[in-house]
């Protein structure tokens, strides 16, 4: 089963809750997809328009679980205090936990993670960190306290899908125990479904969900594929090959020429 | 006292946290509090003094990837 920080989850997706057209438009992408878990942010929030509470009523309607980001943070302190923020908002101990550390690709700054987790993890938070394929790091991570990892499969938003799949699968093979969740990167359900095939536990994603012109059917479309990917990898793939080997038995074949 | 709230410059004739989200209009909504870049729970903001210069932030669920 899915185990992250003891609890278990149904399914093994994780799906955003940004960019939606609007707010039935997410609902609908959740209710469609029944993904096991929420991630959401913290924003200013202004004392006339309050825009921020409906939106907290409409994601504990959805009945998932809450994993609060630090979206945009891109140092020790500022990801450390949005932390400490959102637990206290958001009553939970999960924390997706980023700290950009370049503009471009949104690649995490991974030494000041690997800080970051450390001090949150002593403080009882249960870290979910955004970090790369890279397994020092990773061992650095766990070493911090993080019982999950969650590597980038492709830059935030890119929808280029899994970049380095040598790494990943290394990464897979590194740490057969430790449940692993590719954050971010993915555009397509094909390519939710090769990171399940890979023997992932989950994929986070948002803006292939967001940002396609049916985010409710896409939704299904990347559950479905997780489904299928999970099943797979279960059922034990075959090892591919370089040379053609008939499937039809040769054996019995009638001599026409 | 001038205080920066979610960085906007703004008057405040209030003495501490809890009276400033009360007069901003935030009344019981879930939000976070920090001053000055540090955090303050909502335990502690009746007892959060506030001074000339502070910069406050208010934050509340938004969405997120």
């Amino acid at each position: 089963m899915l185990d992250f920080y003891g609890t278990t989850l149904c399914n093994g997706l994780m799906l955003g809750t940004a960019q939606y057209p609007s707010p039935a438009v997410l609902a609908d992408a959740f209710k469609r997809s029944a993904a096991s878990v929420a991630t959401v942010s913290l924003r200013r929030e202004s004392g006339q328009e309050r825009a921020g509470q409906d939106f907290w009523q409409l994601i504990r309607d959805l009945g998932v679980h809450i994993l609060p980001n630090t979206a945009g943070c891109h140092s020790v302190k500022e990801a450390v205090t949005t932390a400490h923020m959102a637990r206290e908002v958001f009553d939970t101990k999960w924390i997706k936990l980023e700290v950009i550390g370049e503009e471009d690709t949104l690649q995490p700054d991974v030494f000041g993670l690997v800080e970051a987790a450390r001090i949150l993890s002593e403080d009882g938070f249960q870290v979910f960190p955004y970090t790369t394929e890279d397994l020092v790091v990773a061992d650095r991570l766990l070493q911090a306290g993080c019982e999950v990892l969650m590597p980038w499969g492709a830059p935030i938003g890119s929808g280029l899908g899994l970049n380095n799949v040598f790494g990943l699968r290394s990464m897979r093979a590194h740490f057969p125990d430790v449940p692993l969740v590719i954050d971010a990167g993915l555009g397509l359900p094909s390519q939710a479904a090769a990171a399940m095939e890979l023997g992932f536990d989950a994929v986070l994603l948002n803006t292939a969900v967001a940002k396609a012109g049916d985010p409710a059917r896409m939704a299904e479309a990347f559950a479905t594929a997780i489904q299928a990917g999970q099943l797979a990898n279960a059922a034990d793939p075959m090892e591919p090959r370089d040379m053609a080997a008939p499937s039809t038995p040769v054996i019995g074949k009638a001599f026409l020429e | 006292m001038k205080i920066q709230l979610n960085g906007a410059s703004i008057e405040a004739q209030v003495t501490t946290l809890a009276d400033l989200l009360e007069a901003e209009g935030f009344g019981r909504a879930k939000v976070a509090t920090a001053v000055n870049s540090t955090f303050v729970p909502a335990a502690a903001r009746a007892d959060h003094a506030l001074k000339d210069g502070d910069s406050i932030e208010v934050l509340a669920p938004m969405q997120g990837g």
